[in-house]
């Protein structure tokens, strides 16, 4: 079986590479690990921050302040990436994050974009009917919950904090961990934890 | 880092401003902005100084990028879109120069 054609997109990437390297404007080891700590990244690493957050109050306070000092601590390289912002949901107050404008994502702790959050359709409903986005999703918010749309326009990267849900007291790290998806995350979603797990 | 010419709880309006659909000679684009459409001589209260960060509107066309001081501005939901659930609210960040202090007048309005 014969080997697919290269795409031109590749041939002229590796010109673009040569070019930069034969400038001294990048080298392959920085490229490398470009690559390795870009594929590292994964909503798992934004899901233990929050459970860190929902255990340790000095560590939510860090987080709260400098989310990208609190993703250093959690062996993130946060060098070169745009500031870290975390929005604390309350019981009042819930956060939804979208970027109108484009794609912009925390993608140090949260790793690639979903194909909806960049879609043309999440970018224009998320500020204008932004319940019933959430709707869609299956998720109401409980009443007297304000929703704050957060429109990420510029040099910061958005991730939310949300509340710990009822019925995981005594839940390790890991555990509570395991119920920040990536769309709780985003905000679209909120941690729930599976009825079979809060019936034991 | 910039001085900031606004703090938090400072009420501001977002310039009402087009530059993007300014004519350019060569017909290419002639901006790059972002601060959103939607926003453009909107109300708002300033939340948080988030920094200062290089002009991304110089910075897209190679210029030299002063920095500029960007802001966290918060603005009610409902009025930019005449529905919405009321309290629900939009928080965005908008760099200095797209911002403008509100008169006293207009305040109490």
């Amino acid at each position: 079986m014969s080997a697919p054609a290269r795409p031109q997109s590749i041939a002229h990437l590796e010109r673009l590479i040569a070019a930069l390297t034969a400038r001294g404007l990048v080298s392959e080891a920085e490229l490398a690990a470009r690559q390795a700590s870009t594929d590292r990244a994964s909503p798992e690493v934004g899901a233990r921050m929050v459970a860190r957050a929902w255990l340790d109050p000095e560590w939510r306070a860090l987080m709260l302040r400098d989310g990208a000092a609190a993703a250093e601590q959690m062996g993130v390289s946060m060098a070169g990436a745009p500031p870290l912002g975390v929005l604390e949901d309350t019981p009042t107050l819930h956060h939804l994050v979208v970027c109108t404008l484009c794609s912009c994502y925390p993608r140090a702790v949260l790793g690639y974009p979903p194909s909806w959050y960049k879609s043309f359709e999440y970018r224009s409903r998320a500020v204008r009917e932004p319940r019933a986005v959430l709707a869609e999703w299956g998720t109401t918010l409980p009443p007297g919950t304000r929703l704050r749309v957060v429109d990420s326009t510029a040099d910061y990267r958005w991730m939310v904090l949300p509340l710990r849900p009822a019925g995981t007291e005594g839940w390790s790290e890991d555990r509570l961990a395991a119920l920040v998806t990536r769309d709780a995350l985003v905000g679209v979603a909120l941690p729930q934890v599976p009825t079979a797990l809060a019936a034991e | 880092m910039t001085e900031a010419r606004f703090a938090p709880g400072d009420r501001v309006r977002v310039r009402y401003d087009w530059p993007e659909q300014r004519p350019q000679p060569n017909g290419l684009p002639s901006a790059h902005i972002r601060t959103p459409h939607y926003l453009r001589g909107r109300l708002g209260t300033v939340q948080a100084v988030l920094g200062s960060f290089a002009n991304p509107e110089d910075l897209a066309f190679a210029r030299p990028a002063p920095k500029r001081a960007l802001y966290h501005v918060l603005f009610d939901q409902p009025p930019i879109w005449n529905e919405g659930a009321p309290g629900d609210s939009l928080l965005v960040e908008i760099f200095e120069h797209w911002l403008e202090p509100l008169e006293s007048q207009e305040q109490a309005a």
